[in-house]
């Protein structure tokens, strides 16, 4: 089971666990509703590898693989 | 009974309202509905953060539109404006007396984030729960009663595109009344309540903030505080020095004690307030679409995005409309230009033909006319570039496409929407530079401008032309891989100063990018125009003037001192005598002479010492100067001190001149290696007044463009003298 948002594959989910990291990036990830226990999808990769398209809240997050990395999940049906 | 008081009773005199939510939520589409066509767009002193402003129509309140903001601890200089004006901060703006606040429907849950920040602040609201339309269309009710009942403010359900709400939201302004003391539905841990309500004491006695602000106030002070974070602790700390020091240093006190029990404070009231949202929405929304990540069906904008961020058609797609994009700007814009340019023409050739001949008539046919011309032909262009932009932006496509070009951006440490503007400047780095307003990190944002005008923009194509012309003649593969090369040297070298920028003076923590994608809108013509005109009209204004005053500067130093023709000295004398006698000839050879002992001729002769080891002459001294106008000057400049009457479009007669003028001595002074150096000093050059000015304007001073144009002259000149002395000692190209 993957670990980290990063981890995920296209179409999978996870439940956010934690979200570490500096502050900065930590709060807005939060504020943007990255929240403890919300279930976020990994929707697509963009053509380079890099950034990721998430589906989180009912709509559509871009952010890059480093900062996913810093988001922790557990299964989402666990 | 004072005034005051009893108009808190009789209702709200209501002058002054700020509308605001989240970028993307149709909040401006909204706005343009309210207010019909008349607005007045500015730009808030000091940053070019739009300020838009609206009277709403058949009433008297006057609207401002916000930049949109995710949250009020803001990170963006958008998002401090929005919170600024929203807590009465923003010097010159009024603190609003009623709040709009826009939230989309179909994303409710990160919409009440904002919300419910700004709720808590006591300030009467009404909320539009806009684009209601798109929601019921992706099968989602929200019951705008319900929601209403739990955030205790009005709640209308709108949409900017059909219009539905308007009136209600019109009727709901004009019916507001003082809020009833807002609690926060809410709550956090035990011990940070405890020391959050000593702080709202604290702050309601000092008297700062008005006393129904207090509460959201102190939460707000003390997540920004313990934000550990520089965009929340700077404004908290300038926040301590508007106290008395007893009650600085009680927030402090208060603050730590919260550090000491609550493990990352900031978070836990993100978390606290999200948790209590999901609850709302719950509620007020069918429960089904709302925390579920999995959107039922595939909606449009998935299907879309299937093609648009394809790994080969995603990809090829784009760059169709980049290309698309680049061609608007680099031949879209030239029959309008063409006019303009013959415009320009037949003006001064009226001033020329109404007007006795003399200092007057050149100021106003050469001076001014050309001065004019030199701003308005870039119109076109700008124009150009700001429709395609805001087409983009308002479908939704431009988040795609940083979404696509962030991996190769963020290798020079720069944010995927820095593409378009950097592709942008190779047609001109003026619409390029006004693009990077879609840039939201200010160091990113500086980054772009500093390095836009080194991709080789169409200005600079005339001169490559013709000197490539000069020095290769009819050598097809080597003109064309010359040019390639150029075009290539300036890209590289614009991605290594962003580079070494960010390493060095622009240094900070990694941007983020962390970016919504929003869902795709058919872009509104109404909308997409307004926006198109709000920003070009802000070049004429901002840098048009500067431009202006340069042309004429430039005017008068090739115009004076006028040569005597009675008192001509005797080396001029012999070179008009060698000219010949034809009328034309003898015409052409005294504006040389004319220009020669000019100013800028002087300034030229001036140079050459400087300009000497580069293998240059004071010939292409002037043209070097005189093109720091626009540099396709250099072509015309080039026309006058070669002395060829009409430097026509195939540029022949000039580019044999060009390529047989000698030194004194005899020798060439137009060498292949003196020509490569030439054209790479355009290359690297910042050559180019309107560039320096639009820089001032987008970044509110003369520094930064200072800055720009004396990196970019170290670097022309180092290179161009590097070229010359490496080829001389290789004994290359001479």
């Amino acid at each position: 089971m993957p670990n980290a948002l990063a981890d995920l594959s296209p179409g999978q989910s996870g439940r956010v666990t934690l979200v570490a990291g500096e502050a900065g990036i930590r709060h807005r990830l939060l504020e943007m509703g990255l929240t403890r226990g919300t279930t976020v999808r990994l929707v697509r990769v963009a053509p380079l590898g890099d950034p990721l398209e998430l589906a989180v809240r009912g709509y559509r997050l871009s952010v890059r693989r480093s900062e996913a990395g810093m988001v922790r999940i557990e299964d989402a049906d666990g | 009974m004072t005034a005051a008081t009893q108009r808190r009773e009789t209702g709200l005199q209501i002058r002054q309202v700020a509308v605001a939510g989240n970028p993307n939520s149709g909040k401006t589409t909204l706005f343009n509905r309210l207010t019909g066509l008349r607005q007045r767009v500015a730009n808030y002193p000091g940053v070019t953060v739009e300020k838009r402003e609206g009277r709403l129509s058949g009433t008297d309140i006057v609207l401002l539109d916000l930049p949109g903001t995710y949250s009020l601890c803001a990170r963006s200089p958008d998002e401090v404006i929005a919170r600024d004006v929203l807590l009465g901060r923003q010097p010159g703006t009024a603190r609003p007396d009623a709040i709009l606040l826009v939230i989309d429907a179909s994303n409710l849950e990160r919409n009440l984030y904002l919300a419910s920040q700004i709720i808590e602040f006591g300030t009467p609201v009404v909320i539009a729960c806009n684009m209601i339309d798109v929601a019921e269309a992706r099968g989602l009710h929200v019951n705008c009663k319900a929601l209403s009942r739990e955030l205790g403010v009005p709640v209308v359900a709108a949409s900017g595109k059909t219009g539905r709400g308007l009136d209600e939201i019109r009727a709901a302004l004009g019916a507001l009344r003082p809020r009833e003391p807002f609690i926060r539905p809410w709550s956090l841990a035990p011990e940070f309540e405890k020391h959050a309500a000593r702080v709202q004491r604290t702050i309601e006695r000092s008297g700062v903030i008005p006393s129904h602000a207090a509460r959201a106030g102190a939460l707000l002070w003390l997540t920004d505080y313990l934000s550990e974070d520089r965009a929340g602790v700077e404004p908290a700390t300038r926040f301590l020095s508007r106290l008395g020091s007893e009650d600085a240093a009680s927030l402090r006190e208060s603050a730590d004690a919260i550090r000491e029990f609550v493990h990352d404070p900031a978070a836990s009231a993100i978390e606290a307030r999200y948790a209590w949202i999901s609850q709302v929405a719950a509620r007020v929304a069918r429960p089904a679409m709302i925390g579920n990540a999995k959107t039922p069906g595939r909606s449009w904008t998935d299907r879309l995005d299937a093609i648009l961020t394809h790994r080969i058609y995603g990809v090829a797609i784009f760059a169709a409309l980049m290309f698309a994009l680049f061609l608007a700007i680099f031949s879209g814009a030239e029959p309008l230009m063409g006019i303009i340019e013959s415009g320009q023409l037949a003006v001064a050739d009226a001033i020329r033909g109404a007007m006795a001949e003399g200092p007057l008539q050149s100021l106003l046919a050469d001076g001014v006319v050309g001065g004019v011309g030199s701003v308005i032909v870039f119109f076109p262009q700008i124009c150009m570039m700001f429709l395609f932009l805001a087409v983009l932006e308002d479908s939704g496509y431009m988040a795609r496409a940083a979404f696509l070009m962030d991996r190769v951006m963020s290798r020079v440490g720069l944010h995927g929407r820095s593409f378009i503007p950097l592709l942008s400047s190779y047609a001109c780095a003026i619409p390029g530079i006004m693009a990077t307003r879609t840039i939201e990190n200010p160091r990113d944002r500086l980054t772009t401008i500093l390095i836009a005008p080194l991709m080789s923009c169409s200005a600079r194509l005339p001169v490559y032309l013709i000197v490539i012309a000069a020095i290769f003649g009819d050598r097809l593969w080597l003109k064309a891989g010359m040019m390639f090369g150029l075009y290539v040297f300036g890209t590289a070298t614009a991605l290594l100063v962003a580079v070494l920028l960010k390493k060095t003076l622009l240094k900070g923590p990694t941007p983020t990018f962390i970016m919504e994608l929003p869902p795709y809108h058919l872009p509104q013509a109404r909308a997409v125009l307004r926006t198109m005109w709000d920003r070009s009209k802000l070049f004429l204004t901002g840098a048009g003037t500067t431009i202006f005053a340069v042309c004429i500067i430039i005017w008068a130093l090739g115009y004076f001192p006028r040569l005597d023709p009675v008192q001509l000295p005797q080396e001029t004398r012999v070179r008009l005598a060698a000219a010949g006698t034809d009328d034309a000839a003898l015409s052409n050879a005294v504006s040389a002479e004319q220009l020669r002992q000019s100013y800028l001729g002087r300034m030229g002769r001036f140079i050459e010492p400087a300009i000497r080891p580069l293998g240059y002459d004071w010939r292409l001294g002037v043209g070097i100067l005189s093109s720091f106008l626009a540099r396709e000057v250099f072509v015309g400049t080039m026309g006058v001190v070669y002395s060829v009457g009409e430097s026509d479009h195939t540029s022949d007669t000039l580019r044999e001149k060009m390529s047989r003028a000698t030194w004194p001595d005899g020798r060439r002074v137009l060498t292949p290696r003196a020509g490569i150096g030439l054209m790479i000093f355009y290359v690297l050059a910042c050559q180019c007044v309107s560039t320096l000015a639009v820089a001032r304007r987008e970044t509110g001073a003369w520094k930064w463009p200072a800055f720009m144009f004396g990196y970019m002259t170290v670097l022309a000149y180092a290179a161009a003298l590097g070229v010359n002395q490496v080829g001389a000692a290789m004994d290359w190209g001479g």
